[in-house]
């Protein structure tokens, strides 16, 4: 019972803030927003007692990214584009693509209609939540591990490469 | 109504903790304020705070109503909600990272088996206050304030994350209370295995903290108060609040991962036992001391206060020396509740010397310059740091697989990274002159 409260809660909390996030017209109040969305997020994983996903979430997204959108959102003028129309005619675009996405999710919810959901995977997985990613992520999938690793630095010589006149 | 209070009934211990610390944390953040300007008084040979109470001693209180009392200002072009949200999001991260701290063996709120980086993840969300309520303020000083606080941090977090995962790999796990634990077994405090990860973080979590000689972001000689230029009254209390809040918060993390949480000094050696001693005689001795001097204060009424205060440190001493007497009463030995006892004490009292470094540094450094800064953190701190989590790892390599004694294998990748940080700091110096030489000369 307090499981599907929660569950709900935080569920809808993801998508009202989601909502907001592209409604506001405050760069802002809409980071703040993905802020809410990204920690409501949290609560679900915390839910199905991925204990360290959680707080890889909180850490990565909401204590490293978000700080830096933050970061760049304040040094933008936004008070000129607040002012502005918007100019963009993206919505059709956004519409097919919000429609398909939808589709996927009802189809899914329709083939899964009949599954009885077991629950979260058990008390003695949480004990050893960590241990178990860390296996997981430098055993079984640890070559799939280095390319993303490589490709991230990568991405982080290029942007310093881009953002340098002189190295 | 039942169900809850069934649903309740497990809770209740963590929900009284909670209670606690939610309710002493501003009064000891007060206190630590009151200790803080004694301090400083005492460094620049001065005597402080003395007209409210004993020696001061009831300043905090006088302060906390001055700031509630005090007129609330919001900025006519602020952005209210945020102005409004951005102190609360500060407390309130500092005071969730204290959750997971294990006070003493029977004193925690929750024994995650994700403790220190639950810690890490909550209190690094205490930024957003910062920042956001520079924003709000819309003004240039607040603003600039924040954006230095927002890139301070972030370099710093870097340097005090890898300090931090230095002291976990010796620890093995994650929950504050097993680190603990694994110090008692190891019989030595983490900080004696990974100095150089203690040395990170004590310098990565001053400029956390924003303070001296880190503290840019309200550096009044540039910023006037940086991010909290237009707060005011209440709101300007709860940023103080949270910054003080972050300073435990930091000192307990270095207690707990690197000083032995509610270890006393030395676990595993016996013939230090006596120093299960030192707790009640320290309280004896502040004891003695307010009685000595409650004779000499003008006023009767801080007479009394202070013959008061000598009370209550001699019932913490009564408190503090029963586990140590043969006793019995209805049949659980006295001397069994010593670790829960004399843990919070020590813990506290590592909390208190951790903090005790941060106000000594921050009356005798000047404060840095913001490019220095930042090169403090990018080419010395943050190469060392990373240097030492892989010579640590080494090390553990080295015991487990060669057969090595920790400790000599520590020592050896502890050497080496002195040598990496040696050279690091010369080819900086160099560079530094080598740049100031070269821009003389084209001028």
């Amino acid at each position: 019972m307090l499981d599907l409260i929660l569950f709900y809660f935080f569920a809808t909390l993801a998508i009202v803030s989601a909502v907001l996030v592209v409604t506001r017209r405050n760069a802002v109040h809409s980071a703040i927003f993905l802020i809410t969305a990204l920690l409501a997020t949290a609560g679900i994983f915390l839910q199905l007692q991925a204990e360290f996903v959680f707080i890889v979430q909180i850490i990565l997204y909401v204590g490293g990214i978000m700080v830096l959108f933050v970061f760049v959102i304040m040094l933008v003028n936004l008070d000129v584009t607040l002012r502005q129309m918007q100019f963009n005619r993206g919505w059709l675009v956004g519409l097919v693509l919000a429609v398909a996405l939808g589709a996927q999710l009802a189809y899914a919810l329709f083939l899964g209609r009949n599954v009885q959901l077991t629950g979260p995977a058990g008390g003695e997985l949480s004990a050893q939540n960590t241990e178990q990613v860390g296996q997981v992520l430098f055993q079984n999938y640890l070559l799939p591990f280095e390319i993303a690793s490589i490709l991230l630095l990568v991405a982080m010589i290029g942007a310093v490469v881009m953002a340098k006149k002189r190295i | 109504m039942n169900a809850l209070v069934e649903f309740f009934r497990p809770h209740l211990l963590p929900l009284l903790y909670a209670v606690v610390i939610v309710a002493v944390l501003p009064l000891i953040a007060g206190y630590i304020v009151l200790l803080e300007r004694k301090i400083m008084a005492d460094m620049q040979a001065r005597l402080g705070p003395m007209r409210v109470g004993p020696h001061g001693l009831l300043q905090p209180i006088a302060d906390a109503v001055k700031l509630l009392i005090k007129e609330d200002i919001i900025p006519e072009n602020a952005d209210r909600w945020i102005f409004w949200l951005a102190p609360l999001l500060s407390v309130t991260a500092g005071m969730l990272a204290l959750a997971a701290f294990p006070f003493g063996p029977a004193f925690q709120i929750a024994d995650l088996n994700i403790g220190l980086l639950f810690i890490l993840g909550i209190s690094s969300m205490g930024i957003f206050g910062i920042v956001l309520g520079g924003w709000a303020s819309n003004s240039h000083y607040s603003l600039l304030g924040a954006l230095r606080s927002a890139a301070q941090l972030v370099s710093y977090e870097t340097a005090a994350g890898m300090a931090v995962v230095g002291g976990l790999l010796l620890a093995g796990t994650l929950s504050t209370r097993r680190i603990v634990e694994m110090q008692a077994e190891q019989g030595t405090w983490f900080i004696f295995l990974a100095p150089i990860a203690f040395f990170t973080y004590l310098v990565a979590s001053i400029a956390e903290t924003n303070r001296a000689p880190f503290d840019l972001p309200e550096a009044e000689s540039e910023l006037v108060a940086g991010y909290m230029t237009e707060y005011s009254g209440f709101r300007w209390a709860l940023y103080f609040l949270a910054e003080y809040t972050n300073m435990v918060v930091v000192a307990s993390v270095a207690t707990t991962l690197f000083l032995g949480g509610w270890l006393r000094p030395f676990p595993g050696t016996t013939w230090l036992n006596f120093l299960d001693y030192t707790p009640p005689l320290l309280m004896l001795l502040l004891a003695g001391y307010c009685f000595y001097r409650t004779p000499r204060q003008p006023v009767k009424v801080q007479q009394g206060f202070l013959a008061a205060v000598g009370l209550l440190c001699l019932l913490l001493a009564v408190i503090l020396a029963l586990p140590l007497l043969p006793l019995a009463v209805g049949g659980i030995e006295a001397q069994s509740l010593r670790p829960a006892i004399h843990g919070g004490f020590w813990f506290l009292f590592k909390v208190f010397a951790y903090m005790y470094v941060f106000m000594w540094l921050r009356f005798t450094f000047p404060r840095y310059r913001f490019d220095q800064l930042m090169k403090l953190g990018w080419h010395f701190l943050i190469p060392v740091s990373i240097v030492n989590v892989m010579g640590i790892g080494v090390a553990l390599v080295l015991d487990r697989e060669a057969g090595w004694p920790l400790w000599q294998a520590l020592v050896l990748t502890t050497l080496l990274t002195l040598a990496v940080a040696a050279y690091l700091a010369v080819v900086g110096e160099r560079k530094d002159s080598a740049a100031v030489g070269g821009a003389e000369r084209s001028a």
